[in-house]
């Protein structure tokens, strides 16, 4: 370690904490724009395809209390360049079920709900296009996949060598349409003042919200002002602009009052994106000790009429384990769905589903232990970018889960260990995730009395980022954490990328350690150490991606282990305990990383057991649009959790060491689950969510 | 239709005027202006909006704020006495119970209504003994009894010792 360490590593309480638990700490809706609030609620399309053939809002503009009914017909235009479902209300077409076709402003939220109702539409419809599968014939493969990976990457003769391999697995596994959720729904509460726009707005980064507020309403990005101290959440649903900032902004506008928009939960299953369904099958060829010959993973998912959303799913397979003959490939259908976003660990995660799964089932066909099978699979080098690894420390991960579980000495028999009624096993798995870091700047300034404001627009969505920032800023100011004001969340704040791809931390953490050695080099320099009475300001700038990632190849690591048990006469499946080892980089604050990594196991856990958004074939919309039937994991899913993490650093990523841990954790957990599941009952599930009724199945 | 109520909240009387349809979340979150408990659902699904109503635990979205009349609504913040926070909010920081917060309000008020449950001897899905004076609050305890409040960072594994630890201190666990 470079940076001296006094509070990176510490275990330190949230600063955000207090205000957190007494409900003080505003987010969006609960900021105060200095008016009275008028609610927008939303009309939306009750089939997939068509177009509107008639739109009567004249039985709700005459209702008390409403302000105006936003419409096709009368909703301003927006500027042209916005894309996907962005330019709401500027067409008839229909492309998805729950398209916003009008939108009322009213003086109270239960008038504008009432108002809704009143709103009358017809469409010409057209059936909906929507069920996904490998035989269409209209698959195709994208130009790119998503972050910029190649939709394909072969390399030597797959065929061949499975044709020629001693043990082989081909199986297909699939993982079905899942929704983000966060508990804070997506809400943007807008005021305009003349050309000038403020959005109180729950997102991943304000910055990015700015540029499509910019585009769509003609603004110089200077007249746009996108607020954000508190997120509720997010996973990747608030990411991207979506309609409610588009439509919050754009009522605003119209009524000349502060309006806010606070989507329904029904409401996030069509208008803030969802992580796509998958089929993937999986070849695997091995030489009869388990050393891998040649790796296929194929890729079958959707994305929307009118946007290409491109998961790059099968990207964990390229860097994984060592072959010399691999293949992965990615097709999309393009299907009258709400637009796909990213989902916490998008592509690795469902992508990791299958390869690790395939992996037990390798292990299980080979008669070998299915850690020892990933450590005689261990490459020495990036297998396909031909490059060394930064720090890669997945054997150790697996030799110290292993450990701590208690792994050692375990049958490989499946279906023979039983607890009263429960059926016991136990599963393994590999999690990786790639590190990188973008482009951010900061202002750090000391005043005369030596305090120091660190400004950037970060975002802290649950990850701490408030805490560990503050810590950071502290240690490369030579500071204590007192004398740090940190200042996130808020377009007016110096540029950053959004909370996103795990590089919020090595982004912003980084660019505050430059700046505060500029600063420090200013003051030494220029003022012999001393801070003069009228303070200094310091710009930095973090230009981008490490030089290293063009000659390295960086990710974090890990290994699950997980107990299962299965109820042999209810099909119940419950995961009473799990253990999971990362190789994760430095870790800034050791009780907030605990959390975020315990969060994304629990996540993997709820992927595993629970989710799933069931498509109606016939009409085209998710059946299960709320929390009562979209199940997410509750307390009682969750068993005894123990998360740790290797002490290593990884330098050439950035100057803290750290890799990144938002995502990390979801990684392979679902995999895990249920390589337990098999090892409990004999069955192998190979699409999740594994409900209770799979238990069933003829075997 | 709208009507003139007075609301008791965290110890002060509001008298306002809600529509009849209005939740007490609503008349909390959008009249009052008190944003301590929030809203994830409005249908009685992920506990966010959890308040105490004399002192018992409730969806305050499945409550009409005509509805309330003299009852005393405490929310979250409303435990707290002036800036002492609760011992709730003392032990949610110190476990970090909570990531991104928003469900944490909810999560505080229903554990000060599990507390208060488990005194009185009320039983759970999982208690043995229905017929015991108390209620231990065991783990499992806790976790049941707390299931009604989702978190989607799944800070469960922290949130169960963060309740334990001030039921411990109030007697309602060895």
């Amino acid at each position: 370690m470079t940076t001296i360490d006094r509070l990176v590593g510490a275990g330190i309480d949230r600063i955000d904490g207090p205000a957190k638990v007494r409900g003080t700490a505003p987010y969006a809706f609960e900021q105060d724009p200095g008016e009275p609030i008028t609610h927008l609620a939303l009309v939306q399309s009750t089939v997939n395809r068509g177009r509107i053939s008639r739109l009567d809002p004249s039985r709700a503009e005459a209702m008390p209390g409403v302000l105006a009914v936003l419409t096709p017909a009368n909703a301003p235009r927006l500027g042209g360049g916005l894309t996907s479902d962005l330019p709401v209300l500027q067409s008839l077409d229909v492309h998805y079920q729950g398209q916003v076709v009008a939108a009322v402003v009213a003086e109270t939220s239960e008038i504008a709900k009432a108002a809704v109702g009143a709103v009358v539409v017809e469409y010409a419809a057209e059936p909906p296009d929507v069920a996904l599968r490998t035989d269409r014939p209209d698959l195709y493969a994208p130009d790119k996949l998503m972050a910029g990976f190649e939709t394909d990457s072969v390399i030597g003769d797959v065929d061949g060598a499975l044709a020629a391999a001693a043990v082989t697995v081909d199986a297909t596994y699939e993982t079905p349409t899942q929704h983000n959720n966060p508990i804070e729904m997506h809400t943007s509460m807008a005021r305009w003042e003349g050309d000038s726009l403020t959005l109180w707005d729950a997102n991943q980064g304000p910055h990015s919200i700015v540029k499509d507020l910019v585009t769509g309403f003609g603004v110089d990005a200077g007249q746009v002002r996108v607020i954000s101290p508190y997120v509720g959440g997010a996973f990747g649903s608030k990411a991207f602009t979506h309609p409610n900032q588009m439509l919050a902004a754009m009522a605003a506008r119209v009524v000349g009052r502060t309006v806010v928009l606070e989507l329904t939960r029904q409401q996030m299953f069509s208008l803030v994106g969802h992580r796509t369904p998958t089929i993937q099958r999986l070849r695997l060829g091995a030489d009869p000790e388990g050393r891998l010959t040649a790796i296929s993973h194929e890729v079958v998912e959707h994305t929307s009429r009118i946007s290409e959303f491109a998961e790059q799913t099968a990207t964990p397979t390229r860097v994984l384990y060592a072959a010399p003959h691999r293949r992965t490939t990615h097709r999309l259908a393009r299907l009258d769905v709400p637009p796909p976003t990213i989902m916490r660990a998008p592509g690795e995660t469902p992508g990791m589903f299958a390869l690790e799964s395939a992996m037990d089932e390798l292990a299980v066909a080979l008669g070998l232990d299915p850690v020892e099978l990933r450590i005689r699979n261990e490459p020495d080098r990036d297998p396909e970018r031909d490059v060394p690894w930064s720090t890669r420390h997945l054997v150790e991960c697996l030799r110290t889960g292993a450990e701590r579980f208690g792994w050692a000495g375990r049958d490989l028999r499946p279906g023979i260990r039983t607890d009263g009624r429960w059926l016991v096993g136990t599963g393994v798995a590999s999690a990786t995730y790639p590190t990188r870091r973008r482009k951010a700047q900061c202002r750090i300034s000391v005043d005369g009395a030596g305090r120091y404001t660190v400004e950037i627009d970060g975002s802290d969505i649950g990850t701490g980022a408030w805490t560990v920032l503050s810590q950071i800023a502290a240690d490369a100011l030579r500071t204590d954490l007192g004398s740090v004001e940190l200042r996130i969340g808020d377009s007016r704040l110096p540029f950053a990328g959004g909370a996103g791809g795990s590089t919020g931390l090595a982004s912003w953490g980084t660019a505050i350690v430059f700046t505060a050695r500029d600063l420090r080099t200013r003051l030494e320099e220029q003022y012999g150490g001393q801070v003069p009475a009228d303070g200094v300001t310091v710009d930095g700038e973090l230009p981008g991606e490490s030089p290293a990632a063009k000659t390295h190849s960086m990710h974090a690591y890990g290994a699950h282990f997980v107990e299962v048990r299965v109820d042999r006469d209810t099909g119940e499946v419950r995961v009473p305990r799990a253990t999971s080892v990362y190789d994760a980089g430095t870790i800034v604050n050791a009780k907030t990383a605990r959390s975020q990594l315990l969060g994304g196991f629990c996540m993997g856990v709820s992927m595993a057991l629970h989710e799933e958004s069931v498509t109606d074939e016939r009409y085209g919309h998710y059946v299960n649009h709320d929390l009562a039937e979209y199940h997410v994991a509750t307390n009682a899913d969750i068993g005894d959790i123990d998360i740790s993490w290797l002490d290593v650093d990884d330098q050439l990523a950035n100057p803290i060491g750290l890799k990144g841990i938002g995502e990390i954790g979801i990684t392979g957990a679902a995999a895990a689950v249920a390589n337990a599941y098999w090892h409990a009952t004999g069955l192998r599930i190979r699409d999740l969510p594994i409900t209770p009724d799979k238990y069933f199945r003829p075997r | 239709m709208d009507t003139q109520i007075t609301l008791r909240v965290d110890g002060a009387a509001h008298p306002l005027t809600v529509d009849t349809r209005t939740t007490l979340l609503d008349a909390l979150r959008e009249r009052l202006r008190n944003t301590s408990p929030k809203k994830g659902c409005d249908h009685g699904q992920c506990g966010a909006c959890t308040v105490l109503l004399d002192g018992r635990r409730v969806n305050s979205c499945l409550v009409l704020a005509v509805t309330v009349g003299d009852a005393e609504v405490t929310t979250s913040d409303g435990l707290a006495e002036g800036d002492r926070p609760h011992a709730l909010h003392r032990s949610f920081v110190e476990h970090d119970a909570f990531q991104c917060g928003y469900c944490t309000p909810g999560q505080v008020c229903s554990a000060a209504g599990v507390l208060a449950e488990a005194r009185a001897g009320w039983p759970s899905a999982v208690t043995d003994d229905l017929h015991a004076a108390d209620a231990e609050l065991t783990d499992e305890e806790i976790r049941e009894r707390m299931s009604g409040n989702l978190c989607r960072c799944a800070a469960y594994a922290n949130i169960v010792p963060a309740v334990a630890a001030v039921a411990e201190a109030e007697g309602v666990r060895r």
